[in-house]
């Protein structure tokens, strides 16, 4: 299962200069914790991962729980060190993945 | 002998108790509270986490606890020797504690995470980070919630 997912990187930047990155994946963030009208609880199913790498390297991750609200939103920063590729994923519940990609042209 | 007037009393008290005993819902406060010790010792390993440092910025009054705009910034240099290396969020009231764990370190340039979270109701939200020194700062906050998050049943 593939999910919607947008991110937000300016697409150049000054060496050394600190830019922020947003994420934003479409995603119910079901949170386990619900019940239908007949009482069955709603299973969990949330994402439970976000790692994004510059260049191949991990910059930056995260461990997403149940209390994060739908379409989580992440939004961190990083040093512009080079020009190159930014890829994100994320991972979840029931197979949940998404991946998407962004380059920056540093100078 | 039990007179009249003693078995009276007996039996309505025994009415009372057993009525009290049978509407009593578990400590539901009791359990969150040890649930948030439980989860923050697990991140720092029993170390001590000292206020400061850490700037929570979330909202004071939040209308609609779906979604709670968060932003965690830390006082670092964030370079190679001096850094941040997590930071974590978690809430008093959920139905559990934890929220979410951001992993950065020195290219992240400045230490600050933005999110956004639910909270079921009116309590404390807690960011503790964790420095490259080992050492662990935090800041609480303490936000009231109108309308909730997680819970129909009003199981708070």
């Amino acid at each position: 299962m593939a999910g919607r997912v947008v991110v937000n990187v300016p697409a150049s930047a000054k060496r050394g200069e600190v830019i922020e990155i947003r994420t934003l994946a479409g995603h119910v963030m079901e949170n386990g914790f619900r019940r239908t009208e007949r009482g069955e609880l709603i299973p969990r199913d949330i994402i439970t991962r976000f790692v994004c790498l510059y260049n191949g390297v991990e910059i930056f991750s995260a461990d997403l729980y149940s209390a994060v609200a739908a379409n989580p939103l992440i939004a961190f920063t990083t040093v512009a060190t080079e020009s190159g590729k930014l890829e994100f994923r994320w991972t979840g519940d029931n197979g949940y993945s998404a991946t998407e990609s962004a380059s920056i042209s540093v100078t | 002998m039990t007179s009249r007037r003693d078995f009276l009393f007996l039996s309505s008290l025994a009415f009372v108790s057993g009525r009290a005993s049978a509407q009593l819902p578990p400590n539901i406060a009791a359990i969150r509270a040890a649930a948030l010790e439980a989860a923050i010792r697990k991140v720092t390993g029993g170390a001590e986490v000292k206020p400061g440092r850490v700037i929570l910025d979330l909202p004071p009054l939040v209308d609609n606890g779906n979604t709670v705009p968060v932003t965690v910034s830390v006082q670092s240099p964030m370079t190679e020797a001096d850094h941040v290396k997590a930071i974590h969020l978690f809430t008093e009231k959920n139905p559990q504690p934890y929220v979410m764990s951001a992993h950065v370190g020195p290219r992240a340039g400045r230490a600050r995470v933005s999110t956004r979270i639910r909270i079921a109701d009116t309590g404390k939200v807690i960011a503790i980070a964790q420095m490259s020194d080992g050492s662990y700062w935090s800041h609480t906050v303490p936000v009231v919630v109108t309308l909730s998050a997680c819970l129909e049943d009003g199981l708070i």
